[in-house]
């Protein structure tokens, strides 16, 4: 499906508006929108939504073989995916340039920043190390999608858990979560990237846009970066050509956004936390939001299945039995045989009627089906093996043949009967 | 029935009491984008769904007397494997006989279910989202349906909406659609071996469930659309 194209009037009444300093949603210029964690039952689950862009992240691990030119580093992976259900335009499988763009700018921004420590994923040097694999999946496209598919991997990221696992001597021992409880990853620092739009050539800067204002806007710039103000990433798209007042600007905008983004991330973080260690319920369940009218929840419905036996009685009464007769496999040719009373395949018997050179296969087939029941025909057999002509005899009798294809299910004689000249067959043939 | 041994199969009803649903929950409309969207809960199994449509098609898709319905099922990890492809199938047939297709004709609705969490029953809560988001999405059905899912363990009970745990441990795993207007079965899915009189059983079993089922989704549609 194609994506709706913005109206000139849209486009017009959007800079205008961003041009006397205000936003079509109502924010401010540097107002993020509001963030919303949710994590789920599993370690490594979490959706954050950003105003009103989805992003679900699943963290998982696996042990693998280390890299031959790092063998005592686990592996990082990111995949983010554009479903087609956050914007018809997004078609599935395919690679966009803005998705290659957004997975390339994931990876700098976490990979690139060494901010999980890939050697404590290191099992066994050289030959065994985890594979952290961080699946993103964007539900809801409203803009600035790298911003909270970034929140959701690193808030993701501090969540998960991993199998323990103890090495003696050669031996690797994985411990399940009953046996021990799992571990942490070891996270150095959480980098958040912040996006900045520049409107008519850099004159006029909004925080965190939304999908109109992405639309419309001349100029990104991406600045990834940790609650101690360190840059990880910087990346301005759009060719836009910007003055190096209004990166350090940025960059403190941006500085301020990381400190209240992580603070908001460690608190839902330790509110998950305390949930799970109370034994109170949590998961995506528990935060379905009852007060709406468009959320519904009920607790357990008990299903009387008491008169179900009636119902049952019923349902065996109105059953059709299946024919009892099994009806005994008949052998075509050496090597295909035919259980069952359906209709003949006819894919290699149709072959020979449209092509004039039908391999012997075919051909031997076909005169079966027309000679099996009847035994006097059996000559006819033996010429065809040697002479290709004789199928011109058979075409043209093809209603005597499909009575005979009935006939030949029917009677259960005839086809051991010609299972008999099966037998025969190879024999033929070898002459 | 030829084979059928009524006073062993149809009497087994042992634990009935403790044949429950459970919790269950739905939210609508919570995507901006889609035409159409709902999440739906079954204990911890979650499914979301989108739904656009019906919208333009591509000319090799497109049939003259039908919608075009494209259903596409995303794994929570890695990519979708034969196992989507054959729920996928599953949901797809299922939609295609409830909703009208033929009221718009050279048209696609495409269906995009996202797995949140997987603790059993995950065909029956990709049913019945998708149900879900077709009525929020307004298209036109001749009925509506739901999933229910039974798993049969190893000493022949039958459990309702069997658990992750539960239906590991189980020798088969049944899943039916089931819809509004007669109850009848409008899909079924079967895994594990089972006798012919367990069969009947777990229809009998899942059509009752389907009434609760079908309570819920005519309580959250009254919540909506009521004025108070």
């Amino acid at each position: 499906m194609k994506e709706t194209p913005l109206s000139n009037c849209e486009r017009l009444f959007l800079l205008q508006a961003i041009a006397e300093k205000k936003r079509v949603d109502g924010r401010q210029t540097f107002d993020y929108r509001n963030i919303k964690i949710t994590f789920g039952t599993d370690y490594g689950c979490c959706i954050v939504e950003l105003g009103k862009t989805k992003v679900l992240a699943q963290v998982s691990c696996e042990l693998v073989a280390p890299k031959s030119n790092r063998p005592t580093e686990g592996v990082l992976f990111f995949n983010l995916e554009l479903s087609p259900m956050a914007s018809p335009s997004f078609e599935p499988g395919r690679h966009s340039e803005l998705l290659v763009k957004l997975n390339r700018l994931l990876e700098r921004c976490f990979r690139n920043s060494k901010c999980i420590d890939t050697e404590s994923l290191c099992v066994v040097s050289g030959e065994k190390v985890w594979q952290i694999r961080v699946d993103l999946h964007l539900l809801n496209h409203d803009g600035n999608i790298m911003d909270a598919a970034s929140i959701a991997a690193i808030t993701a990221l501090c969540h998960f858990r991993r199998p323990d696992v103890s090495v003696i001597g050669e031996e690797v021992t994985v411990y399940s979560v009953d046996e021990r409880d799992p571990v942490p990853l070891c996270i150095h620092h959480m980098p958040i990237c912040v996006s900045f739009s520049f409107f008519q050539q850099g004159t006029f800067l909004l925080v965190d846009p939304n999908e109109r204002e992405e639309k419309v806007m001349d100029g990104l710039l991406v600045i990834a970066m940790n609650k101690h103000r360190e840059i990880c990433t910087i990346q301005s798209s759009g060719g836009i050509m910007l003055l190096k007042e209004q990166v350090l600007r940025c960059s403190q905008i941006a500085g301020v956004k990381v400190t209240e983004i992580t603070e908001l991330i460690q608190k839902a973080l330790e509110n998950d936390k305390k949930i799970r260690k109370e034994g109170g319920k949590f998961g995506f369940a528990e935060s379905l939001p009852n007060q709406r009218i468009t959320a519904f929840k009920i607790e357990g419905a008990p299903v009387n299945t008491s008169e179900v036996e009636e119902t049952v009685e019923e349902i065996t009464h109105n059953t059709v039995p299946p024919t009892e007769i099994v009806p005994s496999p008949i052998l075509w040719a050496s090597g295909t045989a035919q259980i069952g009373e359906g209709v003949l395949n006819t894919w290699e018997v149709e072959e020979p009627h449209e092509s004039e050179e039908a391999d012997d296969k075919s051909m031997e087939e076909e005169e079966e089906v027309s000679t099996t029941p009847r035994h006097e025909r059996k000559e006819t057999v033996i010429l065809s093996d040697s002479e290709e002509e004789e199928v011109i005899i058979l075409n043209p009798d093809k209603t005597e043949k499909k009575f005979q294809k009935q006939a030949s299910n029917l009677h259960e004689d005839t086809a051991s009967g010609s299972r008999k000249k099966k037998k025969k067959k190879p024999s033929q043939l070898v002459k | 029935m030829v084979c059928l041994p009524l006073d062993a199969g149809a009497h087994k009803f042992r634990h009935m009491a403790d044949r429950r649903l459970r919790e269950f929950g739905c939210e609508q409309n919570l995507l901006s984008r889609p035409d159409g969207s709902a999440s739906f809960v079954q204990g911890d199994t979650t499914v979301v769904v989108g739904i656009y449509g019906p919208a333009e098609v591509k000319v090799s898709k497109e049939s003259y007397d039908r919608a075009t319905l494209e259903v596409i099922l995303k794994p929570k990890v890695g990519l979708p494997g034969v196992a989507e492809r054959s729920r996928e199938q599953f949901i797809r047939e299922t939609c295609e006989a409830a909703l009208l297709t033929a009221l718009h004709p050279r048209t696609s609705i495409v269906l995009i279910l996202q797995v949140i969490h997987d603790d059993g029953s995950l065909l029956s809560c990709c049913l019945n989202s998708a149900c879900m988001a077709a009525m929020d999405a307004g298209l036109n059905m001749r009925c509506l349906f739901c999933g229910v899912t039974c798993a049969i363990d190893l000493d022949g009970n039958i459990i309702l909406d069997p658990t992750a745990k539960q239906e590991k441990e189980s020798r088969a795993v049944l899943t039916f659609a089931i819809d509004s207007v007669e109850r009848q079965v409008m899909m079924s899915s079967t895994k594990g071996a089972f006798t012919t009189a367990e069969f009947h059983q777990s229809i009998a079993i899942c059509q009752k469930a389907a009434e609760s089922i079908f309570q819920f989704y005519r309580d959250s549609v009254g919540r909506r659309y009521s004025k108070s």
